[in-house]
């Protein structure tokens, strides 16, 4: 839970209102020197493509922070990575690349278990495939586009998630956007966790069903909005409701908190609604065996019944799977717009899901899969409560590998990011319109390949620059335990 | 009779006149002469005011109990999330044994394949596979972020310039897959509110994206210059506040559903009269259309700044995966923070990136694979003209070739079933790999279904022939029986 003091909320309001302040009077004489000038536009008669206010956010204040974002690499997103550096002419407008690099620790990527570079038992097999089915199949999945590869991934996904089937798309957002309008029609209600991820709104919206919200992880806010819906029936008509779909995540990435999901499930199951669980962070990064949310709370696969995952971020490939028992499964194959009309998955990818599954469960033959998980555990725990100890606010759940630190002001995103930069630590920094107004943040994102100096090393940045830029919302625990850990080690 | 009424009345006239002149009349209060009318109106005033302050009947509000609402929800009872499950939903495709080339190996024979959309016969090429294989060993499979939190690596940016140099356009930007592209770009320019005039026989991607902007849209008929016309024409005539709204007309170059070419020139000009902006998808002419394949622009000869976006997937011609959109750079730069596709998804893997950037130079250096692919298709079009039962209803340059039934049963349920059969036979007794049109029940196209050869320019002669023969006798035995 995020505990805003009330001196920080008055100064980064007072920022932000500085800020449009700004931006409204450089608008205002924008506007005048354009008209002034009059040029003759051969754009007579169109309206503008965007209008003002639309981009206002883009052009006064995302624009004076854009270094801070899309930062492009040379390297894997492994534990160290090579930044490119940039220049602007035009402060910040414009930035040309360059052809020099700098090595950061990286805290940004999604790379929880450390397979997004070369892995020694993964890529020569990812090679072998490629030139056995090259880099595409060029065809939707019914027509040509399936291969014995796409099958054996579906059956060991679905063993892996402990469910009946599985059927695969080749990109998390899609397999979103296009199995909720398959699941769910005109009629039906979808209620969805306030801080859901956009492509989970938009399959919501574009399903043409009606979408109620309710409190983040509240399973009592849950219960209310069910029994008030089902008592009222659909808008106007008053007639019941055709299904309910109650749809959480896993690990929400903005706050790295966990679903509380034995409860939500319980309130589901007594009003008999549906649940869909998106598990893009969560599978494979928590659990003991990897297994995800449902394998770390102790809930049974069976009463989920639909769980969606992704294979961007645990498993460095790319792509999305939805796992259900067979009759759904053979339903969505045979109505799933992605299915029907979008590319296959590309057969390189799929064999480095197999073969990073494989690791994981330990089919290998080596034990490196439980090393990993072990890994990501431990320095997960051990980084948040350092940051704890330090004074940061962070939030999130112990064992969870997302660990967000509260910066609030807007002047500090920058602040933050560039310092952390100059000392060769690359962090991603969140701001509106992905977080509230007045809750900007800093993200970190643990791997299995941080070693324990890595994680020494940013921690060591983390609260230099914190000090500089004054984040230290709570007092420090006395610097005695910090030096005593450091002897243990 | 009438006068004794009359006396009457100017009786009773007189006496109400006597009464109102009443002393009482005379009396005068507050400087202000009370007339004997005064009385009446006050005594309404009085009236009028107590009518008002008594409380209207309204039936008293009762809202649940919660015993009541207990019961509703004991006896509520949802649909199954999967309606019963019929015999055509377990049917399977084909499961492939090698890539996806112009012969590819099913179940354990080889067969000719006519359902990869692998126009160029780029996949299985030396080079490109040298590229990804040296961007695997770099870079890994996945990018592990999305682009504005350092997945965007150094092969992403290349790719995206080389592909606006090779279109000739300032600047262009990646998608990580293909049929995300137009459901992305679509709600970043188009609004609630704003005008969008596309065609009826468009595909479910563009469909979705025009559902999630939310704009008004108005559909006409399927590749018809006419029937566009008249609908901008009543657009822009009984709409005054049109100039102040954003207009666009969505169009596809080759028509995924039908095989059909969207006739460029007519639309540029009726876009610059009735000033509308051009959304031009350009999955499946990228690479085909065209001297050089740079597609429909260049094959009308249309300058490339005349239409505003042009979005395509690559996982047609280009043998890879991903999209991009290109135009000018206000589009381009709008999409990296507007685009919910590109902001909230991961980005397109490096190594189809890389792949991307050695098709596209293969490509420009390579102009006599476009002259392979067209003579493919003419030969394919010379073998199919007499066909008994089917009929080409593609244009003659359109490398998707679509086969109608001539006589159709009536619904679109049983003629699939019809050409079902036919594919089925085409596959197990002569080894040539030929889909059906699938339509999902989300899908809102009424166009017809019919049977799709995707021509390559990796077919040889034999292929083709083979491929008609085979059709010519399995048509014959399914469709005259």
């Amino acid at each position: 839970m995020v505990r805003l003091p009330y001196l920080t909320a008055l100064t980064t309001l007072f920022s932000y209102g500085l800020l449009f302040a700004f931006g409204q009077m450089r608008d205002f004489f924008r506007k005048l020197i354009d008209w002034s000038k009059s040029k003759g536009k051969d754009l007579k008669g169109y309206a503008p493509i965007c209008l003002g206010l639309e981009d206002f956010y883009t052009r006064r204040l995302y624009l004076r922070i854009q270094d801070c974002f899309s930062r492009p690499i040379a390297s894997a997103p492994d534990a160290w990575i090579d930044v490119v550096e940039r220049y602007s002419n035009d402060h910040n407008k414009t930035l040309h690349r360059t052809s020099n690099t700098t090595k950061c620790l990286n805290l940004g990527s999604y790379n929880y278990l450390g397979f997004a570079a070369a892995d020694e038992y993964c890529t020569p097999l990812v090679i072998e495939s490629l030139k056995k089915y090259s880099a595409s199949t060029c065809s939707v999945r019914v027509d040509g586009g399936t291969t014995n590869l796409h099958t054996e991934l579906e059956e060991l996904v679905a063993r892996f998630v402990g469910k009946p089937a599985a059927i695969l798309f080749g990109m998390g957002y899609v397999t979103n956007s296009a199995i909720i309008p398959a699941l769910v029609g005109k009629g039906g209600l979808i209620i969805s966790d306030s801080l859901n991820h956009n492509s989970i709104v938009n399959g919501a919206r574009g399903s043409g069903a009606s979408v109620r919200v309710f409190q983040h992880n509240s399973p009592s806010h849950l219960e209310e909005v069910l029994r008030e819906q089902i008592a009222e029936g659909q808008p106007r008509t008053h007639r019941p409701w055709k299904k309910i779909i109650v749809i959480v995540e896993g690990i929400y990435s903005m706050e790295g908190e966990l679903c509380n999901l034995p409860e939500i499930i319980a309130v589901c199951k007594k009003y008999k609604a549906y649940t869909y669980l998106d598990e893009a962070h969560s599978i494979g990064a928590v659990g003991k065996s990897g297994r995800g949310v449902c394998e770390l709370l102790g809930v049974d696969t069976a009463d989920v019944d639909i769980m969606m995952g992704t294979f961007t971020k645990s498993f460095g490939s790319c792509g999305g799977y939805i796992a259900a028992s067979k009759e759904i499964i053979q339903y969505l194959k045979h109505t799933c717009p992605a299915h029907l009309y979008a590319t296959s998955m590309s057969p390189p990818a799929v064999q480095q899901v197999i073969s990073a599954i494989k690791v994981i469960l330990g089919e290998d033959g080596s034990n490196r899969g439980a090393q990993k998980l072990a890994s990501i555990r431990q320095n997960s725990n051990f980084f948040r409560s350092e940051l704890q100890k330090m004074g940061f606010e962070v939030l999130g759940d112990n064992d969870s590998p997302v660990m967000p630190i509260m910066l609030y002001n807007p002047a500090k995103i920058p602040a933050f990011s560039r310092e952390c930069l100059r000392r060769n630590v690359a962090v991603v920094t969140v701001a509106f319109p992905a977080t509230p107004l007045l809750l900007a943040r800093a993200r970190i994102c643990i791997s299995a390949s941080h070693t324990r100096e890595d994680l020494m090393k940013g921690l060591d940045v983390i609260s230099k620059v914190g000090d500089l830029v004054g984040i230290k919302y709570f007092p420090a625990e006395p610097p005695k335990h910090v030096e005593q850990d450091k002897k243990t080690l | 009779m009438a006068s004794a009424v009359m006396n009457m009345t100017t009786a009773a006239l007189d006496w109400v006149t006597v009464i109102f002149d009443a002393p009482l009349a005379r009396a005068v209060v507050f400087g202000v002469h009370i007339d004997g009318h005064l009385v009446v109106e006050v005594l309404l005033v009085a009236v009028i005011l107590f009518q008002l302050t008594r409380k209207s009947y309204k039936p008293p509000k009762k809202p649940l109990t919660e015993k009541e609402i207990d019961d509703l929800c004991e006896e509520w009872v949802p649909e199954p999330l999967h309606p019963p499950i019929t015999e055509e939903m377990k049917a399977e495709p084909p499961i492939l044994e090698s890539a996806a080339g112009p012969h590819t190996v099913i179940d354990g024979k080889e067969v000719v394949n006519f359902a990869s959309a692998n126009y160029l016969g780029l996949l299985g090429n030396e080079k490109i596979a040298d590229s990804c294989i040296s961007s695997l060993e770099k870079y890994g499979v996945g990018s592990c972020g999305p682009r504005g939190f350092y997945g965007t690596i150094d092969v992403h940016l290349d790719c995206e310039t080389r592909i606006a140099k090779f279109m000739g356009t300032p600047d262009s930007i990646l998608y990580s897959y293909g049929i995300s592209t137009i459901f992305s770009v679509i709600p970043a320019f188009c609004k609630k509110g704003d005008i969008i005039v596309a065609d009826e026989g468009v595909h479910w991607g563009v469909q979705n994206g025009l559902y999630l902007s939310r704009s008004t849209v108005v559909y006409f008929k399927h590749n018809d210059m006419a029937s566009l016309e008249s609908t901008l024409e009543k657009l822009t005539r009984e709409n005054k506040r049109a100039e102040k709204i954003r207009r666009y007309i969505v169009v596809e170059a080759i028509y995924q559903n039908s095989g059909q070419i969207a006739p460029l020139n007519e639309i540029v000009r009726l876009k610059e009269k009735y000033r509308f902006r051009v959304i031009l998808d350009e999955s499946h002419s990228f690479g085909v259309l065209g001297n050089s394949g740079r597609g429909l622009a260049e094959y009308y000869g249309v300058p490339i700044e005349k239409i505003d976006i042009i979005t395509a997937g690559m996982g047609n011609a280009l043998a890879t995966d991903g999209g991009f959109c290109t135009g000018s750079v206000r589009v381009v730069d709008h999409q990296r923070l507007s685009s919910s596709g590109y902001v909230f998804s991961a980005s397109l893997p490096p190594y189809l990136a890389s792949a991307a950037i050695s098709a596209v130079n293969y490509l420009e250096d390579n102009p006599s694979l476009l002259t392979q692919l067209r003579s493919n298709i003419d030969l394919l079009w010379k073998g199919l003209s007499d066909i008994p039962g089917l009929a080409i209803a593609s244009h003659p340059l359109s490398p998707i070739v679509y086969l109608k039934l001539k006589k159709s049963t009536g619904s679109s349920k049983s003629d699939l079933e019809l050409l079902n059969v036919i594919t089925d036979r085409v596959l197990k007794e002569d080894s040539v790999f030929i889909v059906s049109t699938k339509r999902s029940v989300l899908d809102k196209c009424r166009l017809p279904v019919g049977i799709r050869l995707f021509v390559s320019a990796g077919h040889s002669e034999t292929d083709i022939h083979k491929v008609c023969d085979s059709l010519r006798r399995v048509a014959a035995l399914v469709l005259l029986v």
